[in-house]
């Protein structure tokens, strides 16, 4: 798998993403985001976490407007895999690739810990690994992460069966728990919590490696 | 001319932060609060001289860019 990970001035879990790509076995080049191409023969883009430029104006805002974004959503509308994690969540709802947007955790405060997710769907390529209602444990560390969806649309993506993951125990005001969202045709996802924090026994757990490991096996087959 | 967007939570969109807000001015004693709304207000010099055209740019960048409309509802106010 050829996978690259996008770098904007304030990333900072772009080098956590590369490691666990590399570990899964993904051939990884890191892009900065003044390039306005992506490598060619791409199968898969990460937008990593952090605070891409500064969290100014609204969290990810910036970034979406970049110009390796515009390349991002074209690759995406081609059918290209595209997975944002915590800001890269952000950037993702910010270019309109997936529905809602983050707003400030209702309880104001910026969460760093372990939660427990509920797997919601298998039928993605990143949650292929796991079983169905599978209960896993994955870091979160945002201050921006209650996902906002009126109720109705929030509905209708548990009906599409888009869901990807959901908090146990909601940390953050997120609609219905809801931690982690697919688009239309399941290939962009978006979470908030982090998978790549938790794929090495030195991180101090695994929950998150065979959301990699799913990953490279069904691009392999596409 | 001189633009002034005002960028505001759509109303039924939470807005924790008035409520952070609203709770602190009851601390203080304004116990007759009922509701606060924390929005921003962004000011942009503009080369355009003519208001209709200056309005019509500034809501298109409303809409790319300064307001996520998903969420934000804008206002523009020209001098």
């Amino acid at each position: 798998m050829r996978a690259a990970v996008i770098q904007f001035p304030g990333s900072n879990c772009d080098r956590d993403m590369a490691v666990a790509l590399k570990a899964a076995g993904a051939d990884v080049t890191m892009v900065w985001h003044k390039n306005t191409n992506l490598p060619d023969g791409l199968d898969f883009v990460a937008i990593p976490g952090g605070f891409s430029f500064g969290d100014y104006l609204r969290v990810g805002a910036i970034a979406a407007r970049s110009p390796i974004c515009q390349s991002v959503v074209a690759f995406a509308n081609r059918g290209g895999y595209v997975f944002g994690v915590c800001n890269g969540f952000q950037v993702l709802t910010e270019t309109g690739l997936l529905p809602g947007a983050l707003l400030r955790n209702a309880g104001l405060k910026y969460i760093c810990k372990h939660v427990e997710l509920n797997v919601e769907t298998t039928q993605s390529a990143y949650t292929s690994a796991y079983k169905a209602d599978q209960s896993i444990t994955i870091p979160i560390a945002h201050h921006d992460g209650n996902y906002n969806l009126d109720d109705a649309d929030a509905q209708s993506l548990f009906d599409q069966d888009r869901v990807a993951f959901t908090y146990a125990d909601n940390p953050n005001g997120s609609v219905h728990s809801i931690a982690g969202v697919l688009s239309e045709n399941r290939r962009v996802l978006g979470m908030m919590p982090h998978p790549e924090r938790l794929a090495d026994p030195a991180q101090g757990g695994t929950d998150g490696q065979p959301f990699f490991a799913g990953l490279m096996d069904q691009i392999a087959k596409v | 001319m001189k633009a002034r967007v005002y960028v505001m939570l759509k109303l039924g969109v939470l807005d924790p932060q008035g409520e952070a807000v609203r709770h602190a001015l009851g601390a203080l004693g304004f116990d007759g609060v009922q509701g606060v709304r924390q929005g921003k207000v962004i000011e942009l010099d503009l080369a355009a001289t003519d208001k209709a055209a200056a309005e019509a740019e500034v809501k298109v960048m409303c809409e790319k860019l300064l307001a996520n409309t998903v969420i934000e509802s804008y206002q523009i106010e020209l001098s």
